[in-house]
């Protein structure tokens, strides 16, 4: 969820920027990030482990982790929390160590 | 491969400063930043530094770095990469960068490494659930992209890190109903525990988190008291509702570039894990390559950004680019330096320093 009052920052109304989530049209706004995006939509599971297919979510959020990548158009282990959020991304949550398709 | 007189890794506190001496001197500076903004973790600290005028105390974090990033960002000899890891540090200075899918290759005649720190993770059952976040990706998520994590959070640390956060959760509009702590004591200063607890926070010591629980997300987490080893009290376990956890359990140095390229690094806990062994100078044991900043030793940004501004003098100095008050700066940020880890909360830092001495007779 948005932030809406604050004592010390203020979040001012930024354009719309509509993208793609596992093929369903979602927005962000512009200056997100792809994950902080999702984040703001409530969506916590960007991706699942190799091997014992377990969720993953946000955690570092510095591109340090790898706990984001995701495939975003087309391309696979994208560091989701330092991607920008750009008009028409295609979004999927990825499910293996990243295939170019 | 192209040519340039300093190379600058890492656009943080440590790295502005540095990149703003360097210039000062008169060298050509490229500086190369993994992340879409300059100024690394200080715009999203909004809390008021503490020290004196010339840490900038009294200041928030984002406003030291808009005006440290204002002070350089339009000089002509500046070259800014955004956006852009390196991914490689070889001889020669030569450095390996990634921008999206380009990789493209830089070598300086002198580098300058200011990659900060990551966080610690902790070991507990399911500690990769969603929703099991770092204290320093909370302050991300809620400071510069407006967005709250969790409404009912539980915190894991009461360092100054977890206490900043904790706070920083509540002035966003959350509830921080827990602070665990595994040692006897609070770790960080009484002024801001108190402050949480006023606002309705428990701040459990001898207290640490066993388990995540929940399917796809967090959805509660179970305590246990601990005593005087560390150890688990039997039937002390309680579960406790949140749909946020926070893992604020300190810092490691982000040396991983000078140990690829075969710096020497020693493992210094007071200084936050393996660290790269400097000289008085900040140069590594290396030519040519200094570091600065956390990945030399967690400490807060006050510190990092002295520790720029004298890498900035020295690497400079390296480059036969002395700046005319070379002398007089340095004395002035050693000083700061030295009056930051004067009082109790440096005593660590300083036990760290003098490792490191002991260390560097032993590799000469």
């Amino acid at each position: 969820m948005r932030i809406k009052n604050h004592p010390i920052l203020t979040f001012t109304q930024e354009a719309e920027i509509a993208f793609t989530f596992e093929g369903k049209s979602v927005k962000g706004i512009k200056g997100d990030t792809i994950a902080s995006a999702l984040s703001a939509l409530g969506i916590m599971t960007l991706g699942h482990s190799i091997k014992r297919n377990r969720p993953r979510g946000f955690y570092c959020a510095i591109g340090n982790c790898a706990s984001c990548s995701m495939v975003v158009n087309g391309v696979p282990n994208v560091r989701t929390c330092i991607t920008l959020l750009e008009e028409n991304m295609d979004v999927w949550r990825q499910m293996d160590k990243g295939v170019y398709k | 491969m192209i040519k340039k007189e300093c190379i600058i890794v890492g656009g943080g506190p440590a790295g502005l400063c540095a990149a703003s001496m360097a210039l000062a001197a008169g060298c050509e500076v490229l500086l190369v930043e993994r992340s879409a903004k300059l100024g690394g973790q200080l715009i999203k600290q909004t809390h008021k530094f503490f020290g004196s005028k010339n840490q900038y105390a009294k200041w928030r974090g984002f406003d030291i770095a808009e005006k440290l990033i204002s002070e350089i960002i339009d000089h002509p000899k500046l070259t800014v990469l955004l956006n852009t890891t390196v991914v490689g540090l070889y001889k020669d200075q030569v450095i390996t960068v990634l921008c999206g899918q380009d990789y493209t290759r830089y070598q300086g005649d002198a580098l300058l490494v200011a990659t900060g720190a990551s966080e610690k993770f902790l070991a507990f059952e399911n500690n990769d659930l969603p929703g099991v976040y770092g204290a320093g990706a909370i302050q991300t998520l809620m400071n510069i992209y407006g967005v709250l994590p969790g409404k009912n959070v539980v915190m894991v640390g009461s360092g100054n890190i977890g206490l900043i956060v904790s706070y920083q959760l509540i002035q966003a509009g959350a509830f921080v109903s827990t602070i665990v702590e595994a040692a006897p004591i609070i770790g960080g200063y009484k002024v801001h525990a108190s402050k949480l607890v006023r606002l309705g926070t428990k701040i459990l010591t001898s207290t640490t988190i066993k388990k995540a629980i929940g399917k796809d997300h967090i959805e509660s987490v179970e305590i246990i008291s601990l005593d005087e080893n560390f150890k688990e009290i039997a039937d002390s376990s309680r579960i406790i509702a949140c749909d946020a956890l926070c893992v604020s359990v300190g810092l490691s140095p982000m040396h991983h570039l000078l140990s690829m390229i075969g710096a020497q690094t020693k493992y210094i806990p007071e200084l936050g894990g393996f660290v790269p062994l400097i000289d008085n100078r900040f140069q590594t044991s290396l030519p040519a390559i200094f570091a600065v900043g956390d990945c030399v030793g967690i400490e807060e940004a006050s510190a990092a950004m002295m520790e720029g501004f004298l890498g900035g003098l020295y690497l400079s100095e390296f480059l036969d680019k002395k700046h005319p008050d070379h002398n007089q700066l340095i004395e002035k940020y050693e000083k700061e330096l030295f009056l930051l880890r004067d009082g109790p909360f440096g005593k660590k830092t300083k036990d760290g320093l003098r490792k490191m001495e002991d260390a560097k007779q032993h590799v000469e």
